[in-house]
């Protein structure tokens, strides 16, 4: 029995397997073996074993600055911005509307990014916002193709995936703790930073962590909305691989990119589970 | 708190609205409102090149929905309930493939197959005249292995809160195996498995980024209308972006309310 079991389980296992074998780790592999490669004279990739792409880094420097100051830059103007709404999803509104409500936080985001960025081309170009602003006086204001434009982009794109762990980290609170500390006597302020803010903190911490993630390897947002001009890792990678076809170069930018990320995750796991939040908390899917 | 709320739906709806809005204009300019007509969406339903890319993104879909869904609902059966290393590397199998960002995985994906082939294709053609390339296949292939992921993930997380007593029931009562999968875990899966097809298809349906690098000389729908949106804003774009936005809105309601379904059996 106890055999059958287990050639049953290995049955189902092995398609997903091969899967995960032929298209994620033997790419992975390729990734990490050419960054250690040379560019071959007609573009692509030639074998060898150098340190050259990884000393090249700084080439790219602007990229990698843009992205490790825009990623968290627009993480924390997300989190601004999200967390008043969903404490007033949590707290403020009336259950019969609150499933609405949220529902409608959600389904921006489940449309393609690619045709909600493009809508802020019409809004922050010539005949939009800026259009708005000459009329009350403020001539020849910029909007599109500047860093603005992009943090706009990442805000308007990633806002529902902060929403969300946060209002369930409130939804989570129990109200009594307020009640409690409004007969004591303490000022509404006060019961704020003491009781909601740090127990909502696992909300932010999962919220904040899930936008980082994406950011860093965005590529669209910046391509659309910052015209070339404010570009991130990821508008470098598709210059490198599709453009200049600098293959062994793209590796070692791409291998950048993954360590920065996992080093930024591992350290947030740390403060996480500091404040006890579990990775539950991500409800979106 | 109240006006605040309402400002930020606007800011989420606006852009939207916008583009809805000026895909019905009956003028040329993408960026403003001149009369009302459908011409827009006859004009882009009569295109050559949109029609095919958009058989090209559903069928991709389709079939990279469909292959995830199964072999993800398989893996999950298989891992639940199992504990040691096996159990171990394909959570982290999972893990990596979830988190990893889109663009590195498509050109990851786009050397090791551009190096595989090379090394295959002389060998092939000699032997069958046949060549390997790049196209629907890889696109099915790197976005099946994302969404795989996802189906795992949630068809796991549903098999997890099943009642054993069920199953020791029915196997007690004599049902085979297989007997007691059809009749028992099946029917209580079955919403987490058609919420995971219907999230592989709109994530494979709406994804550029993958399919920007190992599309090869397909052209998926989100493609397109990057590249039309390189050359200059036009009111078919709206047009088609607004039937995009209508399509996967459609799907992933569908979806959602599966999902809530399945929930609702769980709490039961």
């Amino acid at each position: 029995m106890a055999m059958t079991q287990f050639r049953a389980r290995a049955l189902l296992l092995t398609p997903a397997g091969l899967w995960y074998a032929a298209l994620l780790l033997l790419p992975l592999a390729v990734v990490l073996i050419f960054s250690f490669g040379e560019r071959s004279a007609i573009g692509g990739y030639a074998p060898g074993f150098t340190l050259e792409q990884y000393a090249n880094l700084p080439a790219r420097f602007a990229a990698f600055r843009n992205t490790m100051t825009l990623a968290p830059l627009g993480t924390v103007a997300s989190l601004l911005i999200a967390y008043p709404l969903a404490y007033f999803l949590a707290v403020r509104v009336s259950p019969k509307w609150k499933t609405m409500l949220l529902v409608l936080v959600i389904v921006p985001f489940w449309t393609s990014i690619l045709i909600r960025s493009y809508a802020w081309i019409f809004l922050l170009g010539g005949k939009g916002i800026p259009a708005l602003l000459a009329q009350i006086g403020l001539d020849d204001v910029r909007l599109l193709n500047t860093p603005f434009a992009v943090l706009v982009g990442i805000v308007y794109g990633y806002l529902p995936l902060m929403v969300f762990p946060i209002y369930v980290a409130l939804e989570k609170l129990d109200k009594r703790l307020l009640e409690a500390a409004a007969d004591l006597g303490t000022p509404p302020w006060r019961a704020f930073l003491q009781i909601t803010l740090p127990l909502s903190m696992p909300g932010v911490l999962t919220g904040s962590m899930l936008v980082f993630i994406l950011l860093m390897g965005e590529f669209l947002i910046p391509a659309i909305l910052g015209g070339g001009k404010v570009f991130f890792v990821g508008n470098a990678l598709v210059d490198l691989f599709l453009q200049s076809r600098n293959w062994a170069f793209g590796s070692a930018v791409a291998v950048a990119l993954v360590v920065i990320m996992l080093i930024t995750v591992a350290l947030y796991t740390r403060a996480v589970k500091r404040f006890g939040a579990s990775r539950d908390d991500v409800g979106l899917m | 708190m109240r006006l605040y709320a309402l400002a930020v739906y606007a800011f989420l709806y606006l852009p939207i609205g916008i583009i809805a809005l000026f895909s019905f204009s009956a003028g040329r300019s993408a960026s403003s409102m001149q009369g009302f007509s459908l011409q827009w969406y006859g004009r882009a339903l009569n295109n050559p090149f949109v029609m095919e890319a958009l058989w090209t993104s559903v069928r991709v879909a389709f079939l990279s929905a469909l292959l995830a869904t199964l072999v993800g609902t398989m893996a999950a059966l298989a891992l639940t309930g199992m504990r040691g290393r096996m159990r171990a590397t394909f959570d982290l199998l999972v893990q990596i493939a979830v988190m990893i960002p889109g663009i590195v995985i498509g050109i990851a994906t786009l050397i090791a197959l551009v190096s595989v082939f090379g090394l295959v294709n002389p060998w092939l053609e000699a032997a069958t005249g046949w060549k390997l390339s790049l196209g629907a296949g890889s696109l099915i292939g790197a976005h099946g292995l994302f969404t795989m992921s996802l189906v795992v993930l949630l068809v796991r997380g549903r098999m997890e809160t099943l009642d054993p007593a069920l199953i020791e029931a029915s196997n007690d009562l004599g049902a085979t195996p297989f007997g007691t999968f059809r009749q028992v875990t099946l029917p209580q899966i079955l919403p987490a498995i058609l919420a995971g097809f219907l999230l592989a298809f709109t994530f494979s349906f709406d994804d550029f980024i993958i399919a920007f690098f190992v599309a090869g000389a397909e052209t998926t729908l989100p493609i397109y209308v990057f590249s039309s949106i390189r050359r200059g804003v036009t009111p078919e774009i709206n047009a088609i972006g607004t039937m995009v936005m209508a399509a996967s809105l459609t799907v992933l309601i569908v979806a959602q309310l599966l999902l809530r379904r399945s929930q609702a059996q769980q709490r039961r």
